[in-house]
């Protein structure tokens, strides 16, 4: 085994996204040094730049509005699960950010008047969605970020370090160990502090919205470090994801912003309109809430009412071209291209594995139990519940980004950098003993790897998707195991040393499959419906499960645990509940 | 007529190896990109082709540029025609293996971090 390649800072961190950057910008004004490192390229990998929608922020440039208003939606929506305190946090520094944001010049839209605009979306009682047109809003956010990183002078950075585990000694956070994408070999991290900011987990499931990078190693990556994680029930489907016909170059879940901009009509299969008989009123306002309207559109498919595709169809042909052309410019000559005219007709659309509302558990500094550890962005859990408004996600990366990175800078102040190879030498020794477990040259078209991601997704898909029942929950945790104990550990990655996707499929689908195992387990236990955790055999909420779900590992094993919600403070609360 | 298969020829090999094509049939659908015919290859017959990309369909991303039919373009907005398609890594990068060149902004670079 050749010496990895060694490095030194006082704050890593992993992923390279709207959290990982603010993180390091913060970080960097905090005084500390930080090395920012993404697998794939920095501020591309992710979900951040694949944003083109909105970000929700009480900035009552449209209409007089409160962050306290916000933190009210923001519970609402999630269905009495929030952490309130992170909620709080969330809602409060988030016009902060978004002001930032805006000096440095990442060109929020604006009306005639100068002021921001600001719009509706589901979820929301006032108009509070800033954007950047024409559906630019992510890559306009990571490119304005990239620019900030690029021009601090303490931070580093480096693509195509992928990050396998963290380093843990005396139960404190003092690094990492990476691989080097371009030749396989391994690189060691020293760091006064860890930030994981690496993003979601919608991988797992077969339909989903999201880069191919997120398959959950940020969950895994904590739990295995001693922290724990909450609410991982609780994957989001997005409701109206495109499904056809096939359109390139767009982010599938484009058709939101449509619809609450111009207001599509939203039909089953025998072109009715259907939300109305799942209790939710939606005439033509677009007010229903994502779990809703995902439910809705899963049971007309149950009940053979579906598009020929297999989702429901979204009609546009009400609205003038005019209009169309005047709300989103290119973005219909796009559409041009993919042979789609929203005048002429109809698109299917279809629920979509989007965001995940669980993840590391973190108090309001960002910092787990695992001492020297914070998490930022998706991977953090608990600040939206049981369901995420629209736009909250991109003010979590935001807003938890720029926590980790403050508080992780000041907190070193009492740390030393502590660094012992040994510490390091069991996540090594992995990663040699799975080369040298390499198949031989000549065995060189094996797709073991791509079938056993296909598998796990198509099982999280049916089992432990939109509409979950123990039998179906039962059967995926046990093949989940399964794998884990026995696929997994079978594989023999090809001996290529440059770009081997396969080691990395093996590590993807370590992580993927531990995550998995807890969203499974935690679904079983969750005896009751509750936002985006929908049981067709429990389908009532029930107050008894007014609480949340916490995972760590002990040994190799999951385990799980119930605790109270986190309410907020009196202060903290929502100006119309403190009354 | 949509054809069942198309055929794909795709550049294997890394810098300092023997380079060769190699020969995929793959499921044709209509509209598909040349993205989703490397990916298919990934999952069913051979998970060790080495492709660069995140996105898979907002074309945000930008890392899977690559020479189709000898024009450099995005795997993932280029559809697959139904005669099939030759597709090979960028010629003006340094090939790491198969159609993943080296793309990484210099500033980006752990050599550049080690100095
Ligand atoms: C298509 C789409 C549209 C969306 N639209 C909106 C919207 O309009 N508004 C909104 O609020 N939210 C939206 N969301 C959600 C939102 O974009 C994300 O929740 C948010 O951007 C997450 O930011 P992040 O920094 O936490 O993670 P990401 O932006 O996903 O970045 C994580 C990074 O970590 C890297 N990484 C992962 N694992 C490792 C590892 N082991 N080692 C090194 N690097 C690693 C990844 O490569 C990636 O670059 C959307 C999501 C998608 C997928
Ligand atoms: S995969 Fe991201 S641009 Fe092609």
């Amino acid at each position: 085994m050749s010496a990895p390649t060694h490095l030194e800072t006082d704050i890593l961190i992993v992923g390279a996204g709207g959290a990982g950057m603010y993180a390091a910008v913060a970080a960097a004004r905090g005084g500390a040094r930080a090395l920012l490192v993404d697998k794939s390229l920095i501020s591309r990998g992710g979900s951040t730049i694949m944003a083109q929608m909105t970000v929700a922020v009480a900035m009552g440039e449209e209409e007089p509005d409160h962050w306290t208003h916000h933190l009210a939606d923001t519970l609402t929506a999630g269905r009495g699960l929030c952490n309130e305190e992170l909620s709080a946090v969330l809602c409060r520094d988030a016009p902060d950010r978004i002001r930032e944001m805006d000096q440095w010049k990442v060109g929020w839209a604006r009306g005639e008047n100068g002021r921001m605009r600001q719009v509706m979306a589901p979820g929301h009682q006032l108009q509070r969605c800033v954007y950047v047109d024409f559906l630019n809003t992510g890559p306009a956010v990571a490119k304005t970020l990239r620019t900030q990183v690029a021009q601090g002078d303490n931070i580093s950075r480096v693509s195509g370090l992928t990050i396998l585990d963290v380093v843990v000694r005396d139960g404190r956070a003092v690094g990492a160990v990476g691989m080097n994408m371009e030749d396989g070999s391994p690189v060691t991290i020293a760091a006064r502090a860890v930030i994981l900011a690496g993003g979601g987990l919608t991988r797992l499931y077969a339909r989903n919205s999201a880069s191919v990078n997120m398959n959950g190693d940020s969950y895994a990556m904590a739990l295995r470090a001693g922290a724990d994680l909450i609410d991982m029930e609780f994957p989001q489907f997005f409701p109206i994801g495109h499904l056809a016909p096939r359109l390139v170059g767009m982010d599938p879940i484009m058709w939101d912003p449509f619809r609450y901009k111009l207001g599509g009509r939203l039909l089953n299969g025998n072109f009715d309109e259907f939300i109305e008989h799942y209790g939710e009123n939606d005439s033509g306002k677009y007010t229903s809430m994502r779990d809703e309207t995902s439910y809705a559109i899963w049971k007309e498919l149950e009940a053979g009412r579906g598009s020929p595709a297999g989702g429901a169809y979204l009609s546009f042909e009400h609205i003038p071209e005019a209009q169309l052309r005047a709300a989103f410019g290119p973005v219909i000559d796009k559409l041009a291209e993919n042979g789609i005219d929203l005048t002429k007709g109809p698109v299917e659309v279809a629920p979509i594995a989007h965001y995940h509302m669980g993840g590391v558990r973190v108090d309001t500094r960002m910092a787990t139990r695992v001492p020297g550890l914070y998490a930022a962005g998706e991977a953090v859990g608990g600040a939206n519940g049981a369901n995420r408004l629209s736009g909250n996600a991109i003010t979590e990366a935001f807003v938890f980004g720029e926590r980790a990175g403050r508080f992780a800078a000041e907190d070193i102040d009492q740390e030393t950098l502590v660094w012992e190879e040994s510490d390091a030498a069991p996540i090594l020794e992995a990663l040699a003993a799975l080369k040298s477990r390499a198949r031989p040259v000549d065995q060189h078209r094996d797709a073991t790897a791509g079938k056993l991601w296909r598998e796990l997704q198509e099982l999280m898909w049916n089992d432990v998707g939109l509409l979950r029942t123990d039998e179906k929950l039962a059967r995926a945790l046990g093949r989940i195991r399964d794998m884990r104990r026995n696929d997994l550990p079978a594989l023999r990655p090809s001996s290529d040393a440059g770009y081997n996707m396969e080691i990395l499929d093996w590590y993807d689908l370590r992580s993927g499959l531990l995550v998995a195992e807890t969203i499974a387990a935690a679904a079983i236990n969750r005896r009751e419906s509750r936002g985006a955790h929908q049981r067709e055999d429990l389908p009532n909420q029930d107050p008894a499960f007014e609480k949340n779900q916490t995972v760590a590992l002990e040994g190799d094993a999951p385990v799980l645990g119930w605790m109270d919600v986190v309410r907020a403070p009196r202060e903290l609360l929502p100006v119309e509940a403190a009354q | 007529m949509t054809p069942e298969f198309v055929t794909v020829k795709v550049q294997r090999g890394a810098e300092g190896e023997n380079l060769r094509m190699e020969e995929f049939d793959v499921p044709y659908r209509d509209g598909m990109s040349v993205l989703d015919a490397l990916m298919w290859i990934r999952t069913h017959v051979d998970s060790s082709l080495a492709i660069r990309y995140s996105c898979i369909n907002a074309n945000a991303c930008k890392e899977c540029m690559m020479r189709i039919e000898g024009r450099t373009q995005y795997a993932c907005t280029a559809r697959l025609e139904t005669g099939g398609a030759t597709i090979e890594p960028l010629h003006n990068k340094r090939l790491i293996r198969d159609l993943v060149t080296d793309i990484v902004p210099p500033k980006e670079t752990l050599g550049n971090l080690l100095g």
